[in-house]
């Protein structure tokens, strides 16, 4: 056992637990807290894998932004804690079962198709450097760039219009 | 410096993404099951990375700044979708949105 191969059990053991215990949390604030924990430790293996612009991208969008917004939601709403009923019985052991036949099936099929002696390396130079993600962002990838940017807008405007709240026409 | 196998990145991606699909399968509450997508796309994520590493090639890194923000706007309008239901039903349990069942 090498330290890398330590260090990479101990993040990944962090990442599955805090998934785990996102799914198992009453408490829909922990579970984002716990989603959070998980994005940090996914970030820590973009650093290891020579993405360090990703990885800080990871933490500033998923981590910080978007898991703000879902707090947010959550405190607006009032529902971090939810009775939760299930009307369909089977429904929740035929979840688990089929998600666990599909992670075997998966890590069977890696296991059995990919030779175990690739090793990852992390990457140095002008790889890992973000000045040429940015020159690949603006050349080659420069439409579809464009086009995110056109998603973007059109999820401002849609969110605006379904969270305004909508006027009686007899008030006017 | 050895570092570590492919496959236990492979791996840990598919137990994450098994793990995804759990949580929206089980969960009732549906900012938990849109928190569980965020995990589905996450583990997609770190895929790409993985294979961006492993072909040395930068395109797999770019692919992921696109889904950040595909979910960035998909996260926005299923709250706004979130926070328009429970308006006018008072709950985001997500059996109880049955109001188009014939």
């Amino acid at each position: 056992m090498t330290i890398d191969l330590i260090l990479f059990i101990a993040v990944a053991l962090t990442a599955i637990g805090a998934a785990v215990a996102m799914i198992l949390s009453r408490n829909a604030v922990y579970s984002a807290l716990f989603l959070i924990l998980n994005f940090m430790s996914v970030a820590a293996f973009y650093l290891v894998l020579g993405a360090p612009f990703i990885a800080l991208a990871q933490i500033t969008i998923y981590a910080g932004a978007i898991m703000v917004l879902f707090l947010f939601v959550i405190m607006l709403l009032g529902a971090e804690k939810m009775k939760e009923q299930d009307p369909v019985k089977w429904q929740r052991p035929a979840a688990i079962l089929l998600s666990l036949a599909f992670a075997v099936e998966g890590t069977l099929a890696v296991f059995k198709k990919l030779d175990h002696s690739i090793y990852m390396n992390s990457l140095s130079g002008a790889l890992a450097d973000p000045a040429s993600i940015g020159e690949l962002l603006f050349n080659q990838y420069a439409l579809p760039f464009e086009i995110t940017s056109v998603i973007l807008l059109v999820a401002v405007i849609g969110a605006v219009v379904l969270s305004r709240v909508e006027k009686k026409e007899g008030a006017k | 410096m050895s570092g570590v196998p492919l496959v236990y990145y492979l791996i840990l991606a598919v137990i994450m993404f098994s793990l995804g699909a759990v949580g929206v399968l089980v969960r009732k509450n549906a900012l938990v099951v849109f928190m569980s997508l965020e995990l589905m796309f996450n583990s997609a994520n770190l895929l790409f990375i993985t294979f961006a590493n492993f072909y040395k090639s930068l395109n797999g890194q770019v692919l992921v700044i696109f889904v950040m923000t595909t979910a960035a706007a998909e996260v926005a309008i299923g709250l706004a979708l979130m926070v328009a239901i429970f308006r006018s039903r008072h709950t985001i349990d997500v059996d109880q949105m049955n109001s188009l069942k014939g």
